[in-house]
């Protein structure tokens, strides 16, 4: 049978992201706007990125397809950048998955990325937990376009499929760290394209070097070719304990202390001591580098003195 | 924080180039555009301004159609309690039509020949609620 969801929940859901996006409310009184899913189970999320143009979107409506055909609620979180002049953004992800529009089984919100460079929004993670909250059975997160240091789904998803093409580079690319590293299932897309094969196998030994069982399958995303394979390895992913649970702590750990200290250092330069020490840098007197520890040394005991 | 602007190109004909063209002004403005592609049905921009949130709905149409989709739009819109949404329309629009559309709730028809700044500067002036001009 095919579940759907109620339009009131559509709403009441995309009313609650847009609160936590805007600041205008905090998670759990958000939350608590929503009604708790009804089934008990936990929500799967599948995280999909790549660099522009690879692909995703398209991907992530032909996922959207499959799991409904299964009988699941999906909704997705596409996120695409902001202009980091104007703070503008034009979000076309939804482009490709408009013809499930009618269906009241898949939700789908597109999210820029405002202030942050991690390849999601800095309220994705929250618009996730909200989804998985309002009772989604599976929650595609798509990133931004990345190139290979855009990390932060690894906190958000259970599991990662990176998105590439044939022909983005040599056999070299394939053993950088970053993009590489989070994958937990590779999809060559456009494998219609030529090099594929061997973007597919530069990738294969790639993985059995690093000693990961990580599948490379190869998609035709805009002819639907490929994607019941890509089915069949997030089923596997999805009935397997993931590592990625503590995968997913570590990152998020590190992205508070990152956040933190850098509202802490811009508090700083605001202040006399923070403002004194630009203008020492403006002066010559000091280094960048000196400036630098010199901020940081204020930061951290704006930190001592706030515990 | 940013005007969440939906752009729509309802109806059958295919030709997007002035609503990306939009699209782009308002990015360029400081807007969130939410661009849904060719050929939409009432229904489908109506849902998806739904799961967006949006503060504004930007219809493009040149077809001729406007007196069959805008009834539909507005119609829709009441149905799902979304009135607040602000609701413009571009394109091929004949004066004689307009007076019918603003009837319906149409905030303002843009027809060819409007200066970009124009429709930024009516989009800043009369949303309600959630977004604040930069």
């Amino acid at each position: 049978m095919t579940r759907s969801v109620p339009v009131r929940v559509h709403r009441d859901l995309a009313r609650a992201i847009t609160a936590i996006e805007n600041g205008y409310a905090s998670f759990g009184d958000t939350l608590a706007t929503l009604p708790a899913r009804e089934n008990g189970k936990a929500s799967f999320v599948v995280g999909v990125t790549g660099p522009p143009g690879a692909g995703k979107s398209t991907l992530v409506d032909r996922l959207i397809e499959k799991f409904r055909a299964g009988g699941e609620t999906v909704a997705v979180i596409a996120v695409d950048p902001s202009s980091p002049f104007t703070h503008g953004a034009v979000l076309g992800d939804r482009v490709r998955m408009q013809r499930h529009s009618g269906d009241t089984g898949v939700f789908i919100r597109s999210m820029a990325s405002r202030e942050s460079g991690g390849g999601l929004a800095p309220t994705t993670h929250d618009a996730t937990a909200l989804a998985a909250h309002a009772g989604f059975d599976v929650i595609l997160v798509e990133t931004v376009g990345v190139g290979q240091v855009e990390l932060e789904i690894v906190a958000v998803a259970d599991v990662v499929a990176v998105v590439t093409v044939p022909a983005l580079g040599d056999s070299v690319q394939t053993i950088k760290a970053g993009l590489t590293e989070i994958a937990d299932l590779f999809v060559v897309n456009m494998a219609d394209r030529p090099g594929a094969s061997r973007t597919a196998l530069d990738l294969k030994h790639m993985v059995r070097e690093s000693g990961r069982d990580v599948a490379v399958l190869q998609t035709i995303a805009s002819e639907g070719t490929g994607i019941d394979d890509v089915m069949v390895a997030l089923t596997a992913a999805r009935a397997s304990e993931s590592s990625n649970a503590g995968r997913a702590v570590r990152f998020e750990v590190v992205r508070n202390i990152r956040d933190a200290a850098v509202r802490r250092a811009l508090a700083v330069l605001d202040a006399p001591r923070g403002r004194s020490v630009l203008e020492r840098l403006r002066a010559g007197e000091l280094t960048r580098l000196e400036a630098r520890e010199e901020l940081l040394v204020y930061a951290l005991a704006e930190v001592i003195n706030a515990d | 924080m940013p005007i969440k602007v939906l752009v729509a190109k309802p109806g059958l004909d295919g030709h997007d180039r002035g609503a990306k063209v939009i699209a782009r002004a308002l990015r360029d403005a400081g807007m969130e555009v939410i661009y849904t592609g060719l050929r939409q049905t009432p229904e489908m921009v109506v849902n998806a301004s739904l799961q967006e949130d949006v503060d504004v709905i930007g219809l493009s149409i040149l077809s001729g159609a406007h007196n069959a989709i805008v009834p539909r739009v507005m119609d829709l819109l009441k149905q799902n309690q979304m009135d607040d949404v602000l609701v413009l329309v571009g394109g091929i629009i004949p004066d004689q039509d307009i007076d019918a559309l603003k009837k319906l709730g149409v905030a303002a028809i843009f027809q060819p020949g409007t200066a970009m700044d124009d429709i930024v500067k009516f989009i800043r002036a009369n949303v309600k609620g959630a977004g604040v001009p930069l």
